[in-house]
């Protein structure tokens, strides 16, 4: 490619004929690519629509009256877990973190530290997060040691611990893959383990996993709608009371809508990012 | 006092004995070059006197102090040691200026606007003075690796070790490196270095010390072990490395 390069240079009868090879190819992809989207969105949308049902499930989960008319508590409901996501991704930034460096410490000094964070993660991993949220959210009030504290709090808490234990894995593998040269070259300079860590091996693994923990994020997301489950009014708990008022499924519909909408810069934002990380690094371009 | 004393050091990996009893000794501006074939125990030698290895047997003094004490500060020890490595291991997240000042900065707690000034002077009188703000991986290795140069004399450092620096480099970009390495002796720094650049150890080296099997098998003046080597395997050596 000639991008950069001071000196003209004509490209030769022989690439000439390559490149226009490859615009042709180019288009007759794209021609095959709209095609097959429409016909696949054609048959699909005839299969629903000519089904026996149709019309009824039309009626009870595409109601755009209903729609409009729950749209505002929805989206009220909404800010409820965009306040939850928010919150919560911060505890899992500082949390999972904490896990991950408790986790790659040395030294029999730590032992019991590094235990009680990998048995932390063993456990937060495998349960279910439905259980954590009732089990945090129910439980911990009745312990009756903590003031008063609304649903929409202990959920956050549970899906946040949850979270915590997801990242500090990925964390964990990006540290990992670090090189371990980087980590000599450091020490060689004096600077302690922590240090070490702070300061060269995180920064570089941070930026190994970042696409894995741009989709931790995507995932928790839609999981702060969990939070309903407490008896928070959020966007699915609102939902829910319309629905149940209304004898109809559109307000659910509704609150998956607004969850895609919410998501979906990010989750594009994600691909884009991965998308350049595998250029910057790959050099092997055609394949 | 010495700077560095090496009396008696051991280091087996598992079954395989590295170093088997080496004793070395470095005065203030000596500049002694360790030859050898790959797996003599060249590296190892210097990974232990960083205490990035931990030795086996034997004693590591670093002017006049035990640094083979298992009670000693290992980060203070490495503080008072440069290290220049032959994949450079530059920090690819950072700049050139942070890269070199690192160490200055958060080791030696030096003001950081300072070290940045010195570093940049440092930087400049290498050719490398329109790098500062550049990351790693916009140099080429000949520039990475004089950058780890300043990166590791940056803290004016007792000892410098040097492990093979030119030999991940292309024969074009050798010179420059060398050149810089000449200029520290020219300014009196202490250092051990491997290298296979036999000429260039001919000509700056004060002792070449040549090691086989993980011993020294002789040791002595450019001019005594190039032109009068007295082991039939430092000959056979220098025979391989020098016509091919």
């Amino acid at each position: 490619m000639s991008d950069g390069t001071p000196t003209a240079h004509e490209p030769s009868l022989l690439e000439l004929e390559r490149r226009a090879y490859r615009k042709r190819s180019t288009w007759r992809s794209v021609g095959i690519a709209a095609g097959s989207t429409l016909i696949f969105a054609t048959v699909a949308t005839l299969l629903v629509v000519n089904t026996p049902g149709w019309e009824a499930v039309k009626e009870s989960f595409f109601n755009w009256e209903i729609g409009k008319e729950s749209f505002p508590d929805i989206l009220k409901g909404l800010w409820l877990n965009i306040q939850a996501l928010f919150f919560a991704g911060i505890g899992v930034a500082i949390f999972g973190t904490t896990l991950a460096i408790v986790r790659s410490l040395r030294g029999p000094v730590f032992f019991p530290l590094r235990m009680l964070a990998t048995i932390y993660v063993d456990l937060f991993r495998g349960v279910p997060v439905l259980i954590v949220l009732y089990l945090v959210g129910f439980g911990i009030p009745a312990l009756g040691i903590f003031p008063p504290l609304s649903a929409a709090v202990w959920g956050t808490i549970a899906i946040g611990l949850c979270y915590s234990a997801y990242v500090a894995e990925v964390l964990r593998a990006g540290m990992e893959a670090v090189n371990p040269s980087q980590r000599v070259a450091a020490r060689s300079l004096g600077l302690t383990h922590g240090k070490t860590l702070r300061m060269v091996v995180i920064p570089q693994g941070v930026r190994k996993v970042i696409p894995a923990l741009m989709n931790d994020f995507v995932s928790m997301q839609k999981d702060v709608g969990l939070i309903s489950v407490l008896g928070a009014v959020d966007a699915i708990r609102a939902a829910q009371i319309d629905a149940a008022t209304t004898y109809n499924f559109t307000p659910y519909v509704v609150a998956a809508m607004l969850f895609i909408a919410i998501s979906l810069p990010l989750t594009r934002l994600t691909d884009y990012v991965a998308a350049r990380m595998n250029k910057r690094e790959q050099i092997g371009g055609v394949v | 006092m010495s700077v560095l004393e090496v009396r008696d050091v051991w280091k087996a990996f598992g079954d395989n004995t590295v170093l088997k009893g080496v004793d070395l000794t470095l005065e203030e501006h000596d500049v002694v070059v360790l030859i050898g074939a790959s797996g003599s125990g060249k590296s190892t030698l210097l990974r232990t006197i960083n205490l990035i290895e931990r030795i086996d047997d034997g004693q590591l003094i670093l002017s006049g102090d035990d640094i083979s004490d298992p009670g000693v500060d290992m980060d203070k020890v490495r503080a008072r040691i440069g290290v220049v490595f032959q994949q450079f291991n530059l920090f690819p997240h950072m700049r050139v200026i942070d890269n070199v000042t690192l160490a200055a900065r958060k080791v030696h707690g030096e003001n950081p606007a300072a070290a940045r000034e010195r570093a940049a002077e440092l930087l400049a009188k290498f050719g490398l003075g329109d790098k500062l703000r550049d990351y790693p991986d916009r140099l080429s290795g000949g520039q990475q690796q004089r950058v780890a140069i300043v990166r590791a004399i940056l803290t004016n450092p007792e000892l410098l070790l040097l492990d093979e620096i030119t030999s991940a480099l292309d024969p074009m970009l050798v010179g420059e490196v060398l050149d810089l390495v000449r200029g520290l002796k020219d300014t009196g720094s202490t250092i051990l270095m491997a290298t296979h650049e036999m000429a260039f150890a001919r000509e700056v080296a004060d002792r070449v010390v040549f090691m086989h099997g993980g011993r020294i098998l002789e040791a002595g003046s450019p001019k005594d072990i190039f032109d009068n080597p007295q082991q039939p395997e430092t000959r056979e050596f220098l025979a391989r490395v020098t016509h091919h």
